[in-house]
């Protein structure tokens, strides 16, 4: 994609049209009111960094807490509803919009060419809906708080005191956000991909991100449904879950699943598309399988509609649908196996340089492999049955969610940060924090896969004091984990404060954000590219193209 | 091998579990070969094809349908060799045998009750007979809660209006620890129970007498026993500090204060009352949360704590 045939003037010397997108308007005013795709993507992107923070903390309370039995810092209640803000702040305000809604809004029409999304006030409308269901979730917390997981199970969250229904609404808010960006998505990669651009000429991420978009677009109306179900249950009493007002409370974990795991697809599938991105630039290398991996997103998209009831095989369920949720669920290991593979394949005979986004992507590599492994222990049943709700599935899906999507998540904000800010970090020192975050990471979270195949429960304020010896090992990698991401923080606000340094192409890379200036002009491109290859053509020389 | 097992695993309580952990151990080191394979490969290609210059081009090798057959084909079959081996388990360890023992559990916050088919009822302690299939049928009273036996590789929610069961054959004598795994609110960690594995002549005497050590107990002991497995613990403190339940400390001869201003000195009959029927007087300050023990306590045990609640100034 490199070719561009209409060549744009990368050293960008600014006339008033033509100043960076930064530059492009002053005030708080201004970026309040921008329908630049990047600027609304800048905005979410300090917005969930605030709420990662936020969930962050909450983390390191957990596991200090269970640095032992009993009481270690808070009481029994106040860690119930440490954890549930923990579980929802990450999934819905962090995890869930983060590459989507903060990397994907920057990079997305960029990579295709295009000037901006395909509906931009529609982009600006999602973030307002965003923010608005962030200071729900935060009213949630000051009056009251939410004790009931981020699961909101039934019969426990229509009964138990606090602002369950504020916290459930904020979710419910947050869900349009989310569907009005796969919408923009959608429309965006059908419409404004460049003059030549074939579906298969795309970077990979536009195809992971389209996946997601689906799956947000399908996948979240049925969450919005159901938690207004049971704030109409909680508020009103309308007996929809609680057997005690003729509901059943195996209906709301149905409706539940039905989108959450999807959710969890909302959450890897761009994770996948940014190491899809990042191994080939970094490897300067074709990657391998282009169509596999395409097609793997998609078919990871569409499998996970019907896998739901693997969450389930322990909640009363008829024996049947455990077996058919679990001969489906294998499925998702082909597409993922096929994915690694390719990743790993792509280096082959590649020139492969170790910055810091290669770093997050060869740790991705391996976290996202155990966490895909430890996936095969919890698709079969019988192995299932034992390790449901133990340490062992706090493991897994931290491994696939943070171990994977937040890596990932890391390795994107770091290849893209020169692009989005216009400066460079400082190399040696975001290789150090990576290797902590890997280090800490599993530090803290290989000892639970050992505490849960013992037997230990989730959700857990105290303990038998046989697992404290794993607990502890836990908390000490938290801390290490920890201190990482200060040292990220560090440096990357570091890099803000010095004068704009970093070149149009750093990595070399042939994508079409790279073939602009760092930062973008507002309107990305100069005149519109007009593309003449593959977006990884690293085997011959740029403007070689087809059109050339 | 074996101590790598028993270390990640824990006790096995039946030939059931033998079954997991097979399936469990072969998993392990099916990650652990897939694991170094991911390993290996990356570190190998990452460090021979490293970058020494700036500004090659490298090779276009786009696909090869052949390697990707075989990386998609291979764990196809691999995984669904393990669905047939976990389903097939679970399947056999679903269905009860026609000669179990049917014993019915309740689950509520945040204790576990159980009751035999003989009539006997208790909390906390849960005893089966060794070698013998046991089908629990369970339900709940309030919230989802979840019965889980580690050693037996076993456990179900519990469902508010709802049967549910659960089938397992123990074949280790001893204490087994049950824990709840449903989330259920503040005290859900400490909704433990305890499962004795008897011999069949133990359990049969147990049935008839009941818990043998406490017949040569002094009250006291009993009561302690009894605050500590049927479950007042989760709610009622012994040094004073407010629970979900006012404090068993300097409680016995104080006069209490009711939610409805009334007051009463407490005395046996108020803590009988109080066990018996918890939402006849609700002291001021508490709500009015614990469930009925009617039924479940034992006249010694009934005595016990009345002793122990005396005994705590």
């Amino acid at each position: 994609m490199a070719d561009i045939i209409t060549s744009p003037h990368i050293s960008g010397h600014a006339d008033h049209h033509d100043v960076d997108y930064l530059h492009d308007g002053k005030g708080l005013k201004s970026w309040l009111t921008t329908v630049d795709h990047k600027r609304i993507g800048v905005m979410y992107l300090w917005s969930i960094l605030f709420m990662f923070f936020l969930g962050g903390v909450f983390a390191m309370m957990i596991r200090l807490e269970l640095l032992t039995p009993k009481e270690t810092i808070m009481s029994a209640e106040t860690y119930n509803k440490v954890f549930t803000l923990h579980g929802a702040i990450m999934v819905f305000l962090f995890i869930i919009p983060s590459v989507p809604a903060a990397l994907a809004n920057f990079v997305l029409p960029l990579m295709l060419g295009a000037k901006d999304v395909a509906f931009p006030k529609l982009n600006l409308f999602s973030w307002y809906i965003y923010m608005a269901g962030a200071l729900i979730a935060i009213a949630a917390m000051v009056t009251g708080g939410v004790d009931t997981g981020w699961t909101f199970y039934t019969p426990y969250s229509t009964t138990t005191d606090g602002s369950v229904a504020l916290m459930t609404f904020a979710a419910f808010v947050l869900g349009f956000s989310s569907i009005l960006t796969g919408v923009n998505f959608v429309a965006t990669i059908h419409k404004l991909r460049a003059p030549g651009m074939g579906w298969f000429d795309m970077p990979l991420f536009c195809w992971g991100i389209y996946a997601t978009a689906l799956i947000q677009v399908l996948a979240t109306p049925v969450l919005a449904i159901t938690l207004l179900l049971l704030i109409m249950e909680r508020t009103f009493g309308i007996g929809i879950f609680d057997p005690k007002l003729g509901g059943d409370p195996v209906l709301f974990q149905h409706f539940f699943w039905f989108y959450s795991h999807p959710a969890v697809y909302i959450m890897i599938l761009p994770g996948m598309a940014i190491i899809s991105e990042i191994i080939p630039t970094f490897s300067q290398k074709t990657i391998f399988g282009y169509r596999a991996i395409a097609f793997s997103s998609v078919a990871i998209a569409l499998v996970s509609f019907i896998v739901w009831g693997h969450h389930m095989f322990t909640s009363g369920q008829s024996q049947l649908a455990s077996a058919i949720f679990s001969f489906i669920t294998f499925f998702v290991a082909v597409p993922s196996a096929i994915k690694t593979f390719n990743w790993i394949v792509t280096m082959y005979k590649g020139s492969v340089a170790f910055n810091a986004p290669m770093l997050y992507a060869l740790s991705f590599l391996l976290l996202f492999g155990i966490g895909g492994l430890t996936g095969i222990f919890l698709g079969a049943v019988s192995v299932d049955i034992h390790l449901h709700d133990t340490y062992f599935v706090v493991a897994h899906f931290h491994y696939v969610m943070m171990g994977s999507t937040v890596i990932a998540f890391l390795g994107g904000l770091h290849y893209w940060w020169p692009k989005m800010f216009g400066r460079m970090y400082s190399e040696p020192a975001a290789r150090i924090a990576c290797a902590l975050v890997f280090i800490g990471f599993n530090a803290t979270f290989l000892p639970q896969f050992v505490l849960g195949s013992r037997g230990m429960p989730r959700r857990y304020y105290n303990y038998l004091p046989e697992f404290q010896a794993l607990h502890q090992a836990s908390t000490v990698g938290s801390w290490i984990l920890g201190l990482g991401f200060l040292i990220m923080a560090g440096y990357l606000f570091a890099s803000l404060r010095k004068k704009m340094d970093a070149p149009a192409n750093p990595w070399h890379s042939r994508t079409l954000e790279w073939q602009t200036a760092s930062p973008p002009i507002t309107h990305n491109f100069h005149e519109v590219p007009s593309v003449g290859g593959g977006p990884y053509d690293y085997y011959r020389p740029v403007g070689t193209g087809r059109n050339a | 091998m074996d101590s790598i097992r028993h270390w990640m695993l824990g006790p096995q309580g039946s030939a059931y579990a033998n079954n997991v952990d097979d399936l469990y151990m072969f998993l392990v080191w099916l990650s652990v070969f897939f694991f170094v394979l991911i390993v290996f490969l990356t570190v190998y290609f990452a460090w021979k094809y490293r970058r020494r210059k700036e500004g090659v081009l490298t090779p276009n090798i786009s696909h090869n349908l052949a390697l990707e057959l075989l990386w998609s084909i291979i764990p196809l079959i691999i995984v669904m060799g393990i669905f047939f081996w976990g389903f097939n388990d679970y399947v056999r360890a679903s269905v009860a045998p026609n000669d179990a023992i049917e014993i019915h559990v309740t689950g509520k916050k945040w204790l576990w009750a159980f009751e035999y088919p003989d009539g006997t009822r208790t909390i906390g302690n849960l005893h089966v007979p060794v070698n013998r299939p046991v089908k629990l049928i369970l339900t709940s009273e309030d919230v989802l809660h979840d019965f889980y036996i580690p050693s037996m590789r076993q456990k179900t929610d519990v469902i508010p209006g709802r049967f549910v069961d659960l089938t397992f054959t123990p074949t280790v004598p001893g204490k087994h620890q049950v824990f709840c795994a449903e989330y259920c609110g503040k005290s859900h960690s400490d909704m433990m129970a305890n499962l004795f594995v008897d011999s069949p002549e133990v359990y049969e005497k147990w049935l008839v007498e009941g818990d043998p050590e406490l017949q040569q107990m002094p009250p006291v002991e009993v009561g302690k026993l009894v605050y500590e497995n049927k479950g007042c613990n989760s709610c009622h403190s012994i040094d004073g500090s407010k629970n979900t339940g006012p404090s068993f400390k300097g409680l016995y001869g104080r006069m209490e204060k009711f939610a409805d201003g009334t007051t009463q000195m407490v005395d046996d009959n108020y803590i009988v009352e109080s066990i018996n029927n918890p939402q006849a007087k609700i002291v001021a300050g508490y709500e009015p949360v614990m469930p009925t023990f009617q039924g479940l306590l034992r006249t010694p045990e009934m005595r016990g704590i009345i002793a122990y609640i005396k005994e705590l100034k």
